[in-house]
């Protein structure tokens, strides 16, 4: 039941990544796709009749790592904003900023 | 299983995807970091139906508390500007529509995926090695008794090195950024108020206690340095916010040293028993427990002081600098 939960969360947040364009949005994707996969690694680790504490321990590290990516994710998005006055990458199509976001 | 857990599994299996949806797709920002948070504490619950205590702590602190709490501030931080010059007013809401062609293009992919990965997880093989027995029989060698925390820092003691060390890469880095200081959100008379002031100065010593406690348990029931880390980190951020606390945390020198304490340390435990034993990280017979204990001891307290520094991305000062 778990299992199939932790896919769901990561197909919708995989849609989500990719349609909005809002930059705090994508982050915040980003951050519950990984929630999936912590999701199904914790009912992997349930599957057997213990309890398995690797994945346990692996999922402490992954929140971890991800709080630290997010923090820093939304750090550049700050500065993305202070920089350009808003939140988006510019998109195809878009007149680019004349400062040139690069890709 | 009884019937009434069964019930609050489906239910809490089936309110992730949609809560994430719900998050993902709301116009507003503010109601989308709300939902994220909502949606982690369901997920700590999840995790607690599922056996992992260890993991349900450090998400209600960790995933749900600061993320929702660095979320907030830069929603925030992005509207407020706004309002200011006046020219995005609304930027909070996502404002770049799709056209039903990209969204059917995007759907199309993803819906295989997720089918694909549906079928793997329910057509998984039965597990080749007992992994459970075989680390209860190493954690039954060891001198940590709670599974979890030895594999963390018995076993896969290099995971855990690496990552305090991914967390005091990521507080340089938002450092480099050199980002203005977090401003207290709170009008001037909620932050200047008495019940808040005497509010936090309650709650302090109970979370410095908490955290201490789950240290201390780390060893042999759920807990750890990580869940105590996030819990004095937390209290870190509330004293930010309410002003007992200068968002650069003082004089640079000491910031820099307390940061990185938990890493040399570790690095230094490392070192020291590769000279011993032979091997990195392997610790020599008889001080595992202390070893142990020390090295989550400074871990909490880096932790926390990373976690503080994360939400305030203010560098600290130079003597006598600039901000």
């Amino acid at each position: 039941m778990y299992l199939l939960s932790g896919v769901a969360v990561f197909a919708v947040c995989a849609y989500a990544l990719v349609v909005h364009a809002h930059l705090i949005r994508k982050v915040i994707a980003i951050n519950m796709m990984g929630s999936g996969v912590f999701v199904l690694l914790t009912a992997i680790a349930r599957r057997g009749d213990e309890t398995d504490p690797v994945p346990h321990a692996m999922v402490l590290t992954g929140i971890v790592v991800a709080v630290s990516a997010t923090a820093f994710a939304l750090a550049v998005v700050r500065k993305l904003h202070e920089a350009t006055g808003h939140a988006y990458l510019p998109e195809e199509g878009e007149d680019a900023p004349p400062d040139g976001g690069g890709g | 299983m009884s019937f009434a857990g069964l019930v609050l599994d489906g239910l809490l299996a089936l309110s992730l995807p949609v809560l994430a949806w719900r998050a993902l797709s709301a116009r507003d920002l503010y109601r989308a970091v709300i939902l994220f948070i909502t949606f982690g504490v369901i997920l700590a619950l999840a995790w607690a139906r599922l056996g992992a205590p260890d993991i349900a702590l450090a998400e209600a602190a960790i995933g749900a508390g600061i993320t929702g709490a660095l979320l907030l501030n830069t929603v925030g931080g992005l509207s407020r500007k706004n309002d200011k010059d006046d020219e995005r007013p609304d930027e909070p809401t996502d404002r770049v529509g799709r056209p039903w062609r990209t969204r059917l293009a995007v759907t199309v992919p993803v819906t295989i995926l997720a089918g694909g990965l549906a079928w793997a997880v329910l057509s998984f093989p039965a597990p080749v090695v007992d992994m459970p027995s075989l680390v209860g029989e190493a954690v039954a060698e060891g001198e940590v008794s709670h599974p979890v925390t030895a594999v963390l820092l018995d076993y896969r003691s290099y995971d855990t090195f690496l990552e305090i060390g991914v967390l005091l890469l990521a507080a340089l880095c938002v450092w480099s950024l050199g980002l203005s200081a977090v401003r207290s959100t709170a009008p001037e008379a909620v932050s200047g108020s008495p019940v808040l002031a005497g509010f936090v100065r309650l709650l302090a010593p109970a979370m410095v206690v908490s955290g201490v406690y789950l240290l201390w348990a780390g060893t042999s029931q759920p807990g750890g340095a990580f869940q105590a880390g996030a819990v004095l980190g937390a209290l870190g951020v509330v004293m930010v916010l309410t002003g007992l606390l200068v968002p650069s945390l003082g004089r640079g020198g000491v910031v820099r040293a307390g940061l990185a304490l938990g890493f040399a340390v570790f690095l230094l435990v490392g070192v020291v028993s590769m000279l011993a034993t032979g091997g990195f990280l392997a610790y020599p017979e008889g001080f595992e427990y202390g070893l142990i204990l020390a090295i989550e001891f400074f871990l909490t307290f880096s932790i926390a002081l990373t976690l503080t520094a994360l939400f305030t991305t203010v560098p600290p000062r130079e003597k006598g600098g600039g901000a």
